[in-house]
């Protein structure tokens, strides 16, 4: 886990590769194992892959799949934007489907597979879509950001298997990754800052590419 | 470093970093979701905070009741206003942060249930049971508006001529009120903080624009010395002005820290955003133009109206009628009306942004009253001079300009290429095209309409400080309490110091947003950018100075590049400097009274196609193109992202954004990110953006000007006008959803 | 949000039978209503039972031609399904019309059915609400109200229905199969599953306490076109201002149902007689009894416009 202290920023640092990474052997949050007072009913322990490795926790039956990546797995690159399911910048991905993870109860997810923005890649070795991201401006304060990135890996294997959209001209053919249809598509995804442009010039460079 | 010359030639100007494409810094941490923001910060032992708002808009707690939720699962202690011990006010808060027992507005802080775990603070946060005697308050600005009065700072009032006069005699005369609504800046991250108490030392990590003003206030308000409170913001997941000043979450989490004595980790919870933290307040501003037959502006009169808290602020939207078009007989007038609403206060282009928006709208129905093209006319009433520059003493000699500019010494612009910005605009975008006649245009299902408006925004500096290390490994390493909220900081800031150090981006480190590090401009009025870099200029220069002494060099005549130093035949390598302990240095850009001598604007031209569908009134943004004339660009890729986001909060702006006001109960209905719609992907289309070629030596060393709000500027207009021109009916209340003119459009 | 227990049930029949042993339990699925009303505390079950391993998932065709929905299909899955993109296009489109692609791939069939107001004063709990605290008075009336019923309404409630799928299955004379905590089954045509508000607008459906809905079936295509037009101030991921769901013939006589204007999807087989005379003609009488406030009124001219673009698509 980065250090909360001084944050410092080099492109050497990213780019030797010695920036932060998270490791999932800091599981727990100290605090919580401490100090449960609530009845055992209220609780329950849950096992689910997060990145492709596996995972228990014992938790509060109210934490979500959202809380339960960033609080208590420390996997905070999966943001919390509304909490509500109006924003998107909690998107992860559970067996290839994107979702919002803050509408979700961890406990709903025993044995599923979750894919969060740290599993797509790292600094030192990102995913086609988060090296896109960083070509095109795809972002600006980045909050947003991971949510849209996973969003984006899902849009595009959704136009793959066929699955229609609001803006499918026909909806019995097999829709076409055009900017009209990655716009709706990621819809659910708000960026405040105003990256849509250079988001839909990202994913239009990916679907592009040879698979 | 005082700057109070203008820029001559200087390292900046090689542009072999500056002004290149590079991308972002920090990109590889924010794409990989490894940039960790405010609440991001996990500490060992940490507890969670959970806010409790005020559920009237004015009155009284008469009794609060933390009982059961004191008794419930997981919960260690409340803090409320009652056992808070006696805190101070900020500077920048016109209303207080916890409230009680007096509440102020609606969703005002009026507890923190702190907890184990974040979900029994929650819980435990719906057990505080509060007994309130509410009052009346004045919700509805229309009403208030009677009432309203001149404020007592800034320029509530400026006259030049004889406005009332020149109106009345005008040839042509164009007098129209419009409405802009309250508006939220609804930035990703909610407004976040974790704070823990070492002794008597706070540290505090708190998503926000400015780290000094933060600081001051917080120690204001907790009344405690600044010196005992580390604070830092090194990512921000937006702002839009919405984080400029101390806000709740960061008070609370301090409080509650000190009374948990474990750290507390606070986020607001989104659906108080709306109503807990600033808005930008709702406008009515009247608009009247006074012409000749031949499209010269004579008169030009614009008066506005906001309203506020008690002691709060204007919006001040008829601040670009001062500056933007020629015409002798001039006037503008701000009132402010007390609203018990939520604190009204800067969002992104205050002023300018819902100024424009009604400025630009009367330019254009202006125009087809005089049967002009709105491009044209707004050229022929450009002005090289501001227009409304103060009576000042002149000497015989300027008699001739002192005529033209009806009896004033005119203050000439720095740089002023808003003509450039309309006629390549209008080349570029197909300007030609428009029919002037609305309404005629069909494509399909839908009717087309083009819409232009001019940008404008003042061009503001701030004393920006920073620290400059070199390492012995040659390593430049920058310091300083700037913030980078998405608009590129780290990058420009990277590039800067490569720049003047002569070294590549990645030989440069850039540490930011901490209480401990000099003081910069901040993040915040577009001029970030512009004084952030040129304080790091300031210290870059320093370091030079240093390093040239240590390797034995004459600070003005030695080169640095491809991190080595020399002079004539000598030359050294740069880390050589540091070789026997790293060489550290500290300066700020001052800036003196250039501001005075030339005003400092920037400009811009945007260009906006929208369809409409000719059954149901939908509204579909089919292309976009702003031009823009702010300076040197100090980094294409970032500014250009700055002003595409802009331009996709402006269509917010003109076609959803809008705080809907319960006028009985005094708050905004649809406090949240489902209610408060703001643009999604689908609203927006590929975007254009082009930078004229410009460089403003009066700016700062950097000769660079700011585009993050200016982006903004206009573009609501540029809409309504496109709408306008595709339906035929003219709609002047903001935002402009189908209902406002569906009758006037038929489907045939 | 309060604590609870949770169970996952293994059949239908038994995660009725949990239900009807615990007045505060509720059935999860998707969770993507239910968990949003939990956090706000305006939905306080205190066991919840998870269906999601009730094998409800599947897409089979009827005897009579018509198509058998599990409730537990997501709305992805439903709108993708080859059948129903071939012959109940309305469906497929009012689903994709809805929510986000996050949200469609949670959501399932029977949630949808019961999704609940997104009245903006049900879901601010200082405000008065007679869905959300029975008895307490309506904050919405006299209020903002431009998002809220302009049909159907009544003095305690005037809040819509904000599902895209149900006014598709109104148009399509879908049928809503349940089962209840005594094992009974029974089916429940969709004109008659959700309720105008009336005195009780907490009553939104006609299901009894525990039962749980068990699939969704749809008759046998009827041809015509099929068009969903969905109106809102931004062009994706809102609810809908007005929508129209239409399956128009070559004739020109066909279905019209409307969503976002009443507490329920609003057809009128007397209003779609008017067909032939056109939107304007089909629009007074679906609006003849209509109460709009002074916010809202526009989507009375709104929804005529709709129908109109319908009809012109559907001639297209």
């Amino acid at each position: 886990m980065q250090s909360p202290g001084k944050l410092e920023l080099n492109r050497r640092d990213l780019m030797v590769g010695t920036a932060a990474s998270v490791s999932l052997a800091a599981v727990t949050n100290s605090a919580h194992a401490q100090t449960q007072k609530v009845d055992a009913p209220m609780r329950n322990d849950v096992s689910f892959t997060v990145n492709g490795k596996p995972v228990s926790l014992e938790l509060d039956n109210r934490t979500t799949l959202l809380d339960a990546l960033r609080e208590q797995l420390q996997l905070t690159g999966t943001k919390k934007g509304c909490d509500h399911g109006q924003c998107g910048a909690c998107t992860v991905l559970v067996d290839g489907k994107r979702i919002n993870s803050c509408l979700s109860l961890a406990w709903m997810h025993e044995g599923d597979e979750i894919t969060t923005i740290e599993g797509l890649g790292t600094p030192e070795n990102l995913h086609p879509m988060q090296s896109a991201f960083l070509e095109h401006d795809g972002y600006q304060c980045g909050y947003c950001t991971p949510g849209q990135i996973c969003s984006a890996v899902a849009v595009l294997d959704e136009i793959k298997a066929g699955v229609p959209s609001h803006v499918t001209g026909d909806i019995t053919a097999d829709p076409q990754a055009s900017e009209l249809e990655i716009r709706e598509r990621m819809s659910g995804n708000i960026c405040r800052c105003g990256a849509y442009s250079n988001i839909v010039e990202a994913m239009t460079d990916v679907a592009g590419r040879p698979a | 470093m005082k700057f109070d010359t203008p820029a001559t030639t200087n390292p900046i100007d090689q542009l072999k970093v500056v002004g290149q494409p590079h991308h972002r810094i920090e990109g590889p941490l924010k794409v990989t979701g490894q940039a960790h923001y405010a609440y991001e910060n996990n500490l060992p032992n940490q507890t969670y905070g959970y806010v409790v708002g005020a559920a009237i808009a004015k009155g009284r707690i008469n009794s609060m009741d933390l009982d059961e939720a004191r008794k419930a699962p997981g919960v260690i202690d409340i803090v409320t206003a009652e056992n808070a011990g006696d805190l101070g006010k900020g500077d920048m808060n016109t209303a207080k942060l916890l409230g009680g027992p007096e509440i102020q507005h609606y969703h005002q802080a009026i507890a923190l249930v702190i907890a184990e775990s974040f979900e029994q603070a929650r819980a435990a946060a719906n057990l505080v049971r509060v007994d309130y005697a509410e009052e009346k308050g004045s919700f509805d600005l229309e009403v208030a508006k009677s009432e309203a009065t001149k404020p007592e700072s800034g320029e509530p009032d400026s006259d030049v001529g004889d406005f009332e006069a020149g109106f009345d005699s005008a040839a042509v005369k164009f007098d129209q009120t419009y409405h802009t609504p309250d508006q939220s800046h609804s930035m990703m991250e909610p407004h976040a903080s974790v704070a823990t108490w070492e002794g008597d030392k706070l540290k505090i990590w708190h998503s926000n624009q400015m780290i000094n003003w933060g600081t001051n206030d917080l120690a204001k308000t907790l009344k405690i010395e600044r010196d005992k409170i580390q604070l830092m913001s090194p990512f921000v997941g937006g702002g839009f002005g919405g984080k400029l000043f101390l806000r709740t979450d960061a008070l609370l989490a301090a409080l509650g820290s000190r009374a948990v004595n474990r750290p507390v980790k606070v986020a607001l919870q989104r659906p108080l955003i709306p109503n807990n933290t600033t808005h930008r307040p709702a406008t009515i501003q009247r608009i009247r133009i006074g012409a000749g037959e031949d499209g010269k502006i004579t008169a030009i009169g614009h008066e506005g109206w906001s309203g506020d808290l008690e002691d709060g602020q204007p919006e001040t939207a008829v601040q670009q009628t001062r500056f933007l078009y020629a015409g002798a007989d001039r006037m503008t007038r701000t009132r402010l009306a007390v609203l018990n609403l939520p604190e009204g206060n800067a969002m992104r282009a205050p002023g300018e942004a819902p100024g424009l928006m009604a400025l630009e709208i009367a330019m254009d129905e202006m125009a087809e009253q005089l049967k002009l093209d709105p491009v044209e006319f707004r050229v022929m009433n450009d002005t090289q001079v501001v227009p409304d520059t103060p009576e000042q003493q002149t000497s015989d000699d300027d008699s001739q300009a002192k005529r033209d500019e009806g009896g004033s010494k005119a203050l000439p612009f720095s740089q002023r290429q808003l003509v450039e910005c309309l006629h390549q605009g209008a080349e570029r975008f197909g300007w030609n095209k428009r029919n002037a006649k609305p309404g005629l245009v069909r494509d399909g299902r839908w009717l087309v309409g083009f819409g232009v408006a001019a940008a404008f925004r003042n061009n503001l500096v701030m004393d920006s400080g920073a620290r400059a290390i070199l390492g012995a490994d040659g390593l430049v390493t920058i310091e300083t309490d700037m913030t980078d909220i998405g608009t590129g900081s780290y990058t420009i800031i990277a590039q800067t110091a490569a720049e003047m150090m002569g070294v590549p981006l990645e030989m440069v480190s850039v540490r930011l947003a901490d209480s401990t590090y000099p003081v910069s401009s901040g993040s915040g009025g577009q001029f970030g950018a512009n004084s952030s870099t040129a304080g790091v200029y300031a210290a870059c220069v320093k370091l030079r100075e240093a390093v040239a002494q240590k390797l034995g060099f004459n600070a003005s005549d030695a080169k640095f590049a491809d991190q080595q130093v020399s002079s004539g035949n000598r030359s050294l390598a740069l880390k050589d400097a540091a070789k026997d302990g790293e060489i550290v240095v500290e300066d700020k850009i001052e800036f003196g009274d250039l501001g005075k001598e030339k005003q400092q604007s920037t400009f811009g031209a945007h260009f906006v196609e929208v369809g409409v569908d000719r059954f149901t009134g939908e509204t579909r943004i089919r292309r976009m193109l702003a031009i823009c004339a702010a300076g040197r660009i100090l980094n294409p890729i970032t500014a250009r992202s700055q002003v595409i986001g802009a331009m996709t909060m402006g269509v917010g702006g003109a076609l959803m954004e809008e705080l809907a006001v319960d006028k009985r109960h005094g708050f905004f209905v649809n406090h949240d990110l489902a209610g408060y719609e703001v643009p999604v992907h689908a609203d927006i289309p590929h975007q254009e953006v082009i930078f004229l070629d410009e460089t403003d030596p009066n700016s700062s060393p950097m000769k660079a000007k700011g585009v993050g709000e200016l982006g903004l500027c206009g573009v609501g207009a540029a809409v309504a006008n496109a709408l306008y021109n595709a339906t035929g009916v003219r709609v002047r209340e903001y935002p402009i959803t189908l209902d406002k003119f569906l009758p006037g459009i038929l489907p045939a | 949000m309060k604590s609870f227990t949770f169970e996952r049930a293994e059949t239908p029949a038994k995660a009725a039978a949990a239900a009807a042993n615990n007045e505060n339990a509720k059935f999860i699925a998707g969770g993507t209503n239910l968990l949003d009303l939990m956090k706000l505390e305006i939905e306080v079950p205190t066991h919840l039972i998870d269906v999601n391993k009730l094998k409800l998932d599947r897409i089979e065709e009827t005897d009579d031609g018509g198509l058998r929905i599990g409730a537990l299909v997501r709305n992805t899955d439903l709108a993708s399904h080859q059948t129903v993109r071939r012959d109940f296009g309305v469906l497929s489109r009012a689903l994709l019309a809805g929510a986000s692609g996050q949200l469609r791939n949670k959501a399932t069939t029977a949630g949808n059915l019961l999704q609940r107001t997104r009245c903006p004063y049900f879901y601010d709990t200082n405000m008065a609400c007679n869905k959300r605290q029975p008895g307490s008075g309506c904050s919405a009336i006299g209020g903002f109200t431009r998002q809220l019923g302009v049909v159907g309404v009544s003095d305690a409630c005037i809040a819509t229905n904000p599902s895209d799928m149900n006014v598709a299955l109104r148009a399509l004379d879908a049928t809503v199969e349940t089962v209840k905590p005594d094992g009974e089954t029974r089916s429940i045509a969709i004109a008659d599953f959700h309720r105008l508000p009336g005195d009780t607008p907490q009553v939104e459906t006609a299901l009894e306490h525990g039962e749980l809905i068990t699939a969704v079936t749809l008759p046998a295509p009827v041809g015509g076109k099929h068009i969903y037009r969905k109106v809102r101030d931004r062009a994706s991921y809102a609810f809908a201002l007005v929508s129209v769901a239409g399956v128009i013939q070559p004739d020109g006589t066909g279905r019209i149902a409307v969503g976002g204007v009443a507490h329920k999807p609003w057809r009128m087989e007397e209003a779609e007689a008017e067909l032939p005379q056109g939107a304007q003609a089909v629009a007074n009488r679906l609006f003849a009894d209509a109460r709009p406030t002074d916010d809202n009124e526009f989507k009375i001219l709104l929804t005529e416009r709709t129908i109109a673009a319908v009809l012109d698509e559907a001639r297209a």
